[in-house]
């Protein structure tokens, strides 16, 4: 019988309860979104159930939610089912204070790499995680770049003249 | 390893073993693209590796955030640049499925053709760079003759050679010009001769066999858990093709097999990259027939019918009222997005190539992530390069088809 | 239907199909001439490139290297990547900030007479980059003396960079330009010694 997101909400909800919460289907991929502490068991049991084998990891990233408080930070998990070709999105939001989530790294080793992209852009701390140091960043960068609160542009440059960019300057545009 | 013959009777323990740490830099002539591999090295075996990327990160995901959808495209060419059609065409289907856009049949033919073309241009550069890095220089040289060719039809439709932006949400810029249709005809007739004498240069070539045979391998699971995908996975013995799985741009519509390897080492990753450049010259072939097929006022339809996303052709913008005020709605970037997040892979040629886009209406999107292939399975290079000499790293390297742009993003 | 013509419509009326050797004094078997002018010549004809490729202009750079465009009828057949032996640094690519030391360490690894050209937007002025991560041309770090711009630029205007980068080179009026102020004080500004 082909697996559909309707059995795997239903195998998940058998199994977590009501922890997991906020299942929906944007463009039909089945979302739903784990409390930070769940996150390993969650991935585990898709992985180990018979019926469900979500083994490969196909991306880990983050977003950063400015207006969730208490929850700023999210860390989303696709997860693909190669034999029977369905795709879950895991969420699991924590917040900005203190962003530690469990490391994947154990259970994909594709996690590894994605998870110091994480924490370069958005510092979230992977505990468990054998290498958590910058990847993509100049290791000296003491910001995570891709909040929403930092600007794009290097703030150092003294040779932009804002006026031809648009950008106020001497005349107010 | 054999034992060194020693003539002379050293004392016990007089010889320690130190490894030595050699850094292939980000500059390097095997590195094709800016990454760093600091190896251990015993002797000339490698006792592990490991690997710096982030010397090109261009932090394409932030100005994502600034852009409207229709200046994204310039960025997603540079991704991975030797094959930018694809990472264009991948980027504007994943708009279309935020926007619900349907595109007409011809649109996606059309659209095949450009993807294969650039799946054969980068599967071409790899294999080349594959023989460069062994020490075979002509094959590189005769197949760069036809990347001008497909570079040419690059020309005809968009206008430029290597970063094309090509197309738009909903179909292309322009129809394809008949001198694009011959430059295609002519590539059909004189591709395949070439592509069979540069597999007689190397296929049963004896070094050639040597050099790639058993290095560089991985099994089928590792390359799972460490999220192969694409040539690289599918010589393992996995046939996981996103054209097949979730079929993009009407690619149900064709036949092809998709070649697999069975150990992953280097010489079945050339393989597979060449048995695919043959498959992607036969689903050229069956498009281009379909696109022919379609006569009268059909065959001019070279975009969807959305005048919300598509930018106008000028023609039309100069003399029709609704297409002039759209022109102006979407420049000026009054259209927005619904809200929503959609994530959708194309493969390209190094893989699944996936682009996660949240949208929160607005012209730009919330956040946008790249799903990069090159990235992810990089991770695996001291795991593939343990134990082997050298020489067969250099090639390791350049059989996987590391894009430093697609790296680092 | 192919569009009129409209530039470039005037014949030029003396095509040179082969450069004029230098100014000299010839004579039965021998040819006189001031020595940097033969050095120049020499030196022109024989630029031995660094590819220093990091993103798409390499591409471009691997198809002027093909027979197409044929970058080796300018003596340029061997690229070397090693610093000693190149005369010209080519800078193609993106520049971040975490490769700008790298770059600058080339530069200085290299052998006086060195000469640098700046493929490509990204290496002139940062391109289509302004971000935190990207230097901004790499001006800011090594002395540059020919900028091609384009995104990437066509391989035929990586060749009128290249000939101009060979006018430099054949026209200077002192054999060691590092030997000049003015070049000491570029030196200086860019913190070389």
């Amino acid at each position: 019988m082909p697996l559909t997101n309707e059995i795997v909400a239903k195998k998940l909800t058998e199994h977590f309860g009501d922890q997991l919460t906020g299942f929906e289907e944007p463009y039909g991929l089945l979302t739903f979104t784990a409390p930070k502490d769940l996150n390993l068991k969650v991935m585990q049991f898709l992985y180990d159930d018979p019926e469900l084998q979500f083994r490969f990891l196909t991306d880990l990233t983050g977003v950063h939610y400015p207006d969730r408080k208490g929850e700023e930070l999210a860390v989303v998990y696709h997860l693909h089912n190669l034999a029977d070709n369905k795709r879950v999105r895991m969420k699991v939001f924590t917040d900005i204070a203190s962003p530690d989530v469990f490391t994947a790294t154990a259970l994909y080793a594709s996690a590894n790499w994605m998870e110091r992209e994480t924490f370069d852009f958005f510092g979230v701390n992977f505990v468990g995680h054998p290498n958590l140091k910058r990847v993509l960043n100049v290791d000296e960068m003491d910001y995570f770049p891709m909040r929403k609160e930092y600007p794009l542009e290097d703030q150092t440059r003294v040779d932009k003249d804002d006026e031809m960019f648009g950008r106020g300057g001497h005349i107010g545009i | 390893m054999s034992e060194t013959h020693q003539h002379v009777k050293l004392p016990d323990g007089s010889i320690e073993k130190t490894t030595t740490t050699l850094n292939m830099g980000p500059t390097h002539p095997a590195t094709h693209g800016v990454f760093q591999n600091i190896l251990e090295l015993d002797g000339e075996r490698i006792v592990s590796a490991e690997s710096t990327v982030g010397y090109i990160h261009r932090a394409f995901e932030k100005i994502a955030e600034r852009r409207p959808l229709y200046q994204i495209t310039p960025l997603t060419d540079r991704l991975n640049y030797c094959s930018s059609p694809i990472n264009n065409m991948g980027w504007h289907l994943t708009c279309e499925k935020l926007l619900g856009v349907k595109t007409p049949k011809r649109v996606d033919y059309l659209r095949v053709i450009i993807m294969e073309l650039a799946r054969i241009s980068d599967h071409l550069i790899c294999n080349s760079i594959v023989g460069v890095d062994a020490g075979a220089y002509t094959g590189f040289l005769y197949v760069m003759q036809y990347r001008e060719l497909i570079y040419e039809i690059y020309e005809e439709v968009c206008g430029s050679r290597l970063t094309t932006n090509i197309g738009r949400i909903g179909g292309f810029e322009r129809n394809f010009t008949n001198a694009a249709f011959t430059k295609l005809e002519k590539f059909l007739a004189e591709y395949p001769g070439v592509l069979k004498e540069f597999e007689n240069l190397f296929m049963r070539n004896r070094i050639f066999m040597e050099r790639t045979m058993g290095t560089g391998g991985i099994a089928a699971e590792r390359a799972l858990s460490y999220g192969f995908t694409g040539p690289n996975l599918r010589a393992t013995g996995v046939d996981y093709d996103v054209r097949v799985m979730e079929p993009y741009s009407s690619y149900e519509d064709f036949t092809f097999n998709i070649p697999v390897g069975s150990t992953g080492d280097n010489y079945d990753r050339w393989l597979v990259r060449d048995q695919e450049m043959w498959e992607s010259l036969s689903i050229i072939r069956q498009a281009y027939e379909k696109v022919q097929s379609f006569k009268g006022a059909e065959a001019e339809v070279f975009h969807a019918d959305t005048p919300e996303y598509y930018l106008p052709t000028k023609e039309d913008v100069y003399t029709k009222m609704e297409a002039l005020i759209w022109h102006f709605k979407i420049v000026m970037g009054e259209v927005e997005m619904p809200k929503g997040e959609v994530y959708h892979a194309v493969e390209g040629a190094n893989g699944e190539l996936g682009f996660y886009l949240i949208s929160d209406g607005g012209r730009a999107p919330f956040r946008l992530h790249f799903r990069r292939p090159c990235f992810i399975y990089y991770q695996s290079y001291p795991e593939l390069t343990k134990g082997s000499m050298l020489s067969d790293a250099v090639i390791t390297m350049s059989s996987l088809n590391l894009i430093a742009g697609e790296m680092d993003a | 239907m192919a569009r009129p013509v409209r530039f470039n419509v005037q014949a030029e009326k003396d095509v040179k199909l082969v450069k004029e050797g230098p100014e000299g004094y010839t004579g039965e078997g021998f040819f006189a001439t001031s020595l940097d002018k033969v050095v120049g010549l020499a030196r022109s004809n024989s630029m031995w490139p660094l590819p220093f490729a990091t993103s798409c202009c390499g591409i471009e750079f691997m198809a002027l290297m093909g027979a197409n465009y044929d970058f080796a009828r300018f003596g340029s057949e061997r690229v070397g990547f090693s610093p000693r032996q190149c005369d010209l640094l080519m800078v193609m690519g993106t520049i971040a900030k975490k490769m700008g030391p790298v770059v600058k360490q080339v530069y200085l690894q290299m052998a006086e007479p060195r000469w640098v050209m700046a493929m490509g937007a990204c290496a002139s002025s940062g391109g289509i980059f302004d971000t935190y991560s990207v230097l901004q041309g790499i001006d800011q770090i090594i002395p540059v003396d020919v900028y091609v711009p384009g995104c990437p630029p066509r391989p035929e205007a990586v060749i009128d960079g290249f000939m101009k980068i060979q006018e430099l080179v054949h026209n200077k009026e002192v054999i060691r330009r590092r030997t000049s102020d003015k070049y000491q004080a570029l030196m200086e500004s860019y913190g070389i010694q």
